[in-house]
């Protein structure tokens, strides 16, 4: 008897979009719902549900569920004051909002069997382009050419801009790349990381001999890696929101 | 042993484009699901619950600021409280104090009074007591008088002398008194 299981053999199968529910095409495009739409949909539910519960009951005295989401209101809302100053705290629904979706993609994804929608690169790209726009957008709309003054810090002796612009150009224009890249290479490692671990755990076993002696250690590097993933996890939807509202912060007081 | 299979199984299986996540086909539907969805939760995170989060945590602020002012005000109220019985215990006690001088005075007013009185009395008594004595000694003289006029007499007679009794009471006069 032959079991197909392609996620415990492959560790990339783990990443593949499958179509759940054939839509229509829109202006030519495949829109359809696929299990990277479902998952990201389940986190959006999950946020509204969380967060609306915590709303609408609105107690003085909270329960552990409000607690928890007026600590998370705070957290986002402390990032932004220490980052970008009261100023910035205009742009707080959308910190939140980026913040949790992917914090909640990210831990969604360390569920076993669940796909992590934020280990494609289309989705954290245009994240990370929808930030760079904003700060584009609202620095151009508030400071009119002022925000050109993001590119050469003032103090410096003029030989120094020669160096000085061309290099601060170079690091603006990489911050959407690497803001895109650094969650989509996060998860995608660390997922990857984990199915070779449990896999290689799997494999070791069904070799027999000694091999089954090994099999345990596999598995607990796999344990570990879980620990280690769930903080990254954590961690780089943090890094993620604070990196939005230090560019917003740029948007806000380019002469820096 | 037929999980060892399926390592195998994979890797013979149809040929699968090299990297999923590079696989162009779902981009447009990734890209429709996430801005529909991610504009889905910011409108209704930052119309709906954003908004009434940070209502419930300004009120929350309010009730405890308020609290704590009223706190303070009732605590302002004590101590003014306690400030007034403190006053009024101490005028109380001055009162007490000054009523209490003012029965002694009287009470030593009326216990000079009445001492004067009894001492008036006393005196009066003496007075009349003294009176007696100096008219019960009078009365003793005469009666010595006459007792030794009388005695006079009778050993006169004893002796046989003749004397007369105007002559012994004339005699003995001048000695008793």
């Amino acid at each position: 008897m032959t079991y197909f299981f392609p996620q415990i053999a492959d560790p990339m199968h783990q990443f593949v979009v499958q179509k759940w529910i054939e839509l229509p095409e829109l202006f030519g495009f495949d829109i359809s719902f696929t299990n990277a739409s479902g998952f990201m949909l389940l986190g959006v539910v999950m946020i509204i549900a969380v967060f609306g519960y915590a709303a609408s009951r609105g107690g003085l005295v909270p329960n552990r569920i409000q607690s928890i989401a007026e600590i998370g209101y705070g957290f986002v809302a402390d990032m932004i004051r220490s980052t970008a100053g009261e100023e910035g705290l205009k742009f707080f629904p959308f910190v939140f909002t980026l913040f949790f979706f992917i914090f909640f993609a990210n831990m969604i994804g360390m569920v076993p069997y669940a796909f992590t929608t934020t280990s494609h690169l289309v989705v954290t790209a245009a994240l990370a382009l929808l930030v760079i726009s904003i700060v584009l957008i609202y620095g151009i709309y508030k400071n009119g050419l002022g925000f050109f003054k993001l590119f050469a810090p003032s103090g410096a002796p003029w030989y120094i801009y020669i160096l000085l612009i061309p290099i601060e150009v170079i690091s603006f224009v990489a911050r959407p790349l690497t803001l895109s890249l650094r969650l989509f290479a996060n998860m995608l490692a660390g997922h990857i990381m984990l199915k070779l671990f449990a896999g290689f755990a799997v494999t070791l076993f069904a070799a027999g001999g000694a091999y089954i002696a090994l099999a345990p250690l596999a598995f607990a590097m796999g344990v570990a890696l879980n620990a280690l993933e769930l903080l990254v996890a954590g961690l780089q939807a943090y890094v993620f929101a604070i990196l939005t509202c230090v560019y917003l912060s740029d948007a806000l007081h380019p002469s820096h | 042993m037929s999980i060892f299979v399926l390592a195998s199984a994979a890797e013979s299986g149809a040929a699968k484009p090299a990297f999923p996540p590079f696989d162009p086909w779902h981009f447009p539907s990734q890209l429709f699901w996430l801005v529909l969805l991610f504009g889905v939760l910011y409108i209704v995170l930052s119309r709906l619950i954003l908004p009434r989060l940070g209502a419930i945590l300004e009120r929350r602020e309010n009730t405890i600021a308020e609290s704590l002012d009223e706190a303070a005000i009732l605590n302002e109220q004590s101590q003014k409280a306690q400030a007034a019985v403190e006053t009024s215990i101490s005028a109380a006690r001055t009162k007490a104090r000054e009523t209490a001088a003012k029965a002694r005075l009287k009470i030593d007013v009326e216990i000079r009074e009445e001492t004067a009185v009894v001492d008036a009395n006393l005196e009066k008594k003496l007075a009349e007591a003294g009176e007696r004595i100096t008219a019960l000694r009078a009365d003793a003289i005469k009666n010595v008088e006459s007792i030794a006029v009388d005695a006079g007499v009778l050993m006169a007679k004893k002796i046989g002398a003749k004397v007369k009794k105007s002559d012994i009471s004339a005699a003995v006069k001048p000695l008793v008194s």
